[in-house]
């Protein structure tokens, strides 16, 4: 279906459940209990889940296919929300105006800054990346771009909003104003059951983020099966060889960097479609960090990883920095006070404001155990049930097991 | 490879059942309770939302005490700090509104888009009534923002630009700190006082909101007194060396330089303006001066010798003698052994305050609190009789100046009061330009 394999359909699939389900399966421990800390299915998670998943969909485009290891998406990200909360201000709420705005704008971006920084390769092209990230970066967060033509643009370091006084030229009598698809407002939720003490939470705009996320995850299976992916996989093989064959890699190295910033400027206007500000702060290097090591921890280069890592992250970033010592003391309550009081002063460094140090560790854990990243891990998992399951010495002469050849592999 | 071609007929069918699919959940709209987050009837949460990293790190900290300190007492516990010397009498130790206080915490890190990611995730996840805290003026303007527009109250914490009440200020907002404006006004004429009216001014100014408004406030009120501006230099945030900002100082022809510098930033240039023997030299046959417009006692001690003497204001200070600050500094130094700092007064005197307003309104819709709290005067929380006005949501009170003490007996007395300014001196009409004109307005109270 769709133009795919039928283990890819199958995958696809799989992915658009899972994708559906979210608000069901982030929370599996009812309200009210001591567990429900744990939980992570309220929507500003979730919508971030979807997004960060774009995000890191696009940037394995291209880190995962080409090698080029970028260390300045962040700004197209940043650039993205811009344009979104530019419409919202000069058109009005609706976030339809804003999203194309931010994936054309992001991919005039991702083409200036591919046009010099893709003349180098490797640590050069990295730094490049960097070094323009960094520039837009103080530019937005000093409003120098603003203090030049004598108006605010990017609203320096309070970030980008809504005021009254904006023209917002299409804002009719009754629309809501807030951000909204036609009036399906996406702060809203448009279910709230509550099931023998289990709460769920269905938000318009997650679901609208996770159509976009779907949208996006399809792009990408395309492209990675496409003779176009094939290319950029032959780039990061072998550019040299490549380039001795006649080849000009520089228009595929271009095309997937303009599509990854694409993709980022997407992920950077649904932020700013979820949420109606947009902040110097998501284009600062520490972002175009972040991107990577989603990629990274939930494994290059395959399909599912990226999404994995950015959903990982984040649930650490906003789950884990919020256990303080009063919820340690509240879960080993049960315990004699000088134990308690111990095991709250061991376990103090890594959670709440130590989460940072938490995720730093399983990280090189996952880096050094599973260099795949989390995909690797799964699919350990996966080959050890199989391998269980078959009859062992069904080969008592060790024939060497077939391996698929390589553009007929299809890595998830 | 089975591949199946996508027929017109299939995409017509199929984007038709996407887009009923779309249209299906404004069927489903409702709103189910009055207000956002309306507590049960055993507790009520609140949200403290501070940085616990990055460079407010420590005030954030200190924050994060006086609110837990405040809980406790709210709940009963402690010695009551502020609350027998409170001039509202509605607290009585059994949380607000009969129900027990509880409350989560956050980390803002001192950017706007984790700060609102997290008052989201307490807003949402935890259900948070009230948000409050802040280090930083770009963060409390987003997270505001984020309030007003999710229909919970906020009761901003450390943010001094005139913009969280200024052209920023939202009907669901409220700051008890003093603001740029009220500094440029409390401390312009004991600059007079004691440099005379014929100075030179040099500013080096933090590059963001903050920086920018208070440089605007200090200028106009000095310069309003005859002193001249000679330059304004806008540094980076990030900057940690300052040399090569104060080196042209000497050739400017000033005779005093303006720090609007807060926390490491101000220790790092009051530091190297020290070392660069600014304060011995003397220009235009006066001596050279050093102003530090906004004070806290965690920066001072931060630069450590080079503070002694330096001007600045605060919003209030531990040595004060009033019966509301000495009961709190007790209260505040019985828990964690030292004196508290201005940024966890203001956040207790908001908890406080909410708490107050919430029982006086009998409610928590935050229409109703916001009611009770604009324009709502009261004393005995350390600042003599305080307005919370209800144009803006800006508290009016007694601004100090003070100094930088030349014989600290200890690592927390380091500054001393000069002068209290009685709050009629800073006070300034609503629509004033620096707060916006008259563009600027609250909007209406947003309940969710």
């Amino acid at each position: 279906m769709f133009g795919l394999s039928k283990t890819d359909t199958r995958f696809l699939l799989i992915v658009i459940c899972l994708t559906l389900a979210t608000p069901i399966l982030l929370q599996p421990f009812p309200e009210g209990s001591g567990l429900a800390q744990f939980n992570a299915g309220y929507p500003d998670l979730m919508q971030r889940f979807a997004i960060f998943g774009i995000f890191a969909i696009g940037f394995n485009i291209l880190f995962g296919l080409t090698g080029y290891l970028s260390f300045g998406h962040a700004a197209f990200l940043g650039v993205g929300s811009y344009s979104v909360v530019w419409m919202y201000k000069l058109l009005d709420y609706n976030v339809l105006w804003g999203l194309p705005l931010a994936i054309v704008v992001s991919g005039v971006f991702a083409l200036l800054i591919g046009i010099v920084s893709l003349r180098r390769t490797g640590i050069y092209f990295s730094i490049l990346t960097l070094a323009f990230a960094q520039m837009m970066f103080v530019i937005s967060y000093s409003d120098l771009l603003g203090r030049f033509v004598g108006t605010s643009i990017t609203n320096g370091e309070t970030g980008l909003q809504v005021y009254t006084s904006d023209p917002q030229v299409l804002l009719g009598a009754t629309e809501p104003n807030v951000p909204h698809l036609f009036g399906i407002v996406m702060r809203e939720n448009f279910w709230q059951p509550n099931i023998g003490g289990w709460e769920f939470t269905f938000n318009n705009g997650y679901y609208f983020c996770a159509v976009i996320a779907i949208l996006a995850f399809y792009l990408s299976l395309r492209i990675f099966r496409s003779p176009f992916g094939m290319m950029l996989r032959a780039i990061k093989t072998n550019q040299t060889r490549l380039n001795y064959t006649g080849l000009n890699t520089r228009p595929y190295t271009m095309a997937a960097f303009v599509i990854s910033g694409m993709y980022a400027g997407l992920a950077g206007g649904l932020l700013a479609a979820m949420d109606p500000l947009a902040g110097a702060e998501r284009m600062q290097w520490t972002a175009s960090g972040e991107v990577v090591l989603m990629t990274i921890l939930g494994g290059a280069g395959t399909l599912m990883g990226p999404v994995l890592g950015a959903g990982f992250i984040k649930y650490f970033e906003n789950i884990f920095s919020k256990i303080n010592d009063n919820v340690l003391h509240g879960w080993f309550a049960w315990m004699p006070d000088g134990l308690e009081d111990f095991i709250v002063t061991i376990l103090h460094p890594f959670v709440g404001k130590g989460w940072h140090l938490t995720l730093g560790i399983l990280f090189m854990l996952v880096v050094i155990f599973l260099p795949g990243g989390l995909v690797e891990g799964g699919s350990r998992i996966m080959h050890f049930i199989k391998r269980d399951r078959k009859a062992k010495g069904r080969d008592p002469e060790h024939h060497p097991e077939h391996i698929a050849y390589v553009a007929e592999k299809e890595e998830f | 490879m089975s591949k199946t071609n996508i027929t017109r007929r299939g995409l017509l069918k199929t984007s038709a059942v996407a887009g009923a699919g779309l249209a299906l959940p404004t069927i489903f709209t409702s709103g189910a309770s009055a207000y956002t987050n309306e507590p049960g009837a055993g507790s009520v949460t609140l949200g403290f939302n501070v940085p616990q990293t990055g460079p407010y790190a420590d005030e954030g900290a200190d924050e994060l005490r006086a609110y837990e300190l405040a809980v406790e007492h709210l709940n009963g516990g402690g010695d009551g700090g502020m609350i027998p010397t409170f001039s509202s009498k509605t607290l009585d130790g059994t949380g607000i509104l009969g129900r027990k206080v509880e409350f989560v915490t956050g980390d803002t890190q001192t950017k706007s888009d984790a700060a609102r990611a997290s008052a989201k995730s307490m807003i949402e996840k935890d259900g948070a009534i009230m948000i409050t805290g802040g280090s930083s003026s770009g963060v409390a303007i987003a997270v505001q923002g984020l309030c007003q527009e999710a229909g919970v109250i906020f009761m901003a914490g450390l943010t001094h630009s005139n913009d969280t009440t200024g052209k920023d200020r939202k009907a669901n907002g409220f700051r008890h700190f003093f603001n740029g404006y009220m500094s440029g006004a409390a401390l312009a004429p004991v600059l007079a006082n004691r440099y005379g009216t014929d100075r030179k001014a040099y500013h080096l100014t933090a590059d963001y909101t903050w920086g920018w408004t208070q440089q605007e406030s200090i200028a106009n009120s000095t310069e309003a007194m005859g002193w001249e501006t000679v330059n304004n230099v806008l540094t980076p945030l990030a900057s940690t060396d300052f040399s090569s900002y104060i080196a042209p100082v000497l050739n400017s022809g000033a005779d005093v330089l303006v720090l609007n510098h807060y926390g490491g930033n101000m220790v790092n240039s009051l530091t190297n303006a020290v070392q660069f023997g600014l304060r011995d030299k003397e220009v235009n046959g006066k001596n050279f001066e050093i102003v530090v417009p906004l004070y806290s006692r965690l920066m001072a001690r931060g630069a450590g010798e080079n503070v002694k003497g330096i001007l600045g204001s605060t919003n209030w200070h531990w040595s004060l003698q009033d019966e509301g600050s000495k009961a709190f500094v007790k209260s505040f130094g019985t828990k964690y052994g030292f004196p508290p700092s201005q940024a966890a007064h203001t956040v207790y005197c908001q908890t406080l305050l909410y708490a107050d307003a919430c029982n006086r309104a009998g409610t928590f819709n935050p229409c109703g609190v916001g009611e009770a709290l604009a324009g709502y005067e009261f004393s005995g929380l350390g600042n003599g009789d305080v307005l919370y006005r209800a144009d803006d949501h800006q508290c009016f009170k007694d601004v100090l100046v003070v100094q930088g003490k030349e014989n600290p007996t200890s690592e927390f007395d380091v500054l001393e009061v000069v002068e209290v300014t009685p709050r009629a001196q800073v006070e300034y009409p609503p629509n004033h330009p620096m707060f916006g004109g008259d563009e600027a307005s609250l909007g209406t109270c947003n309940a969710g």
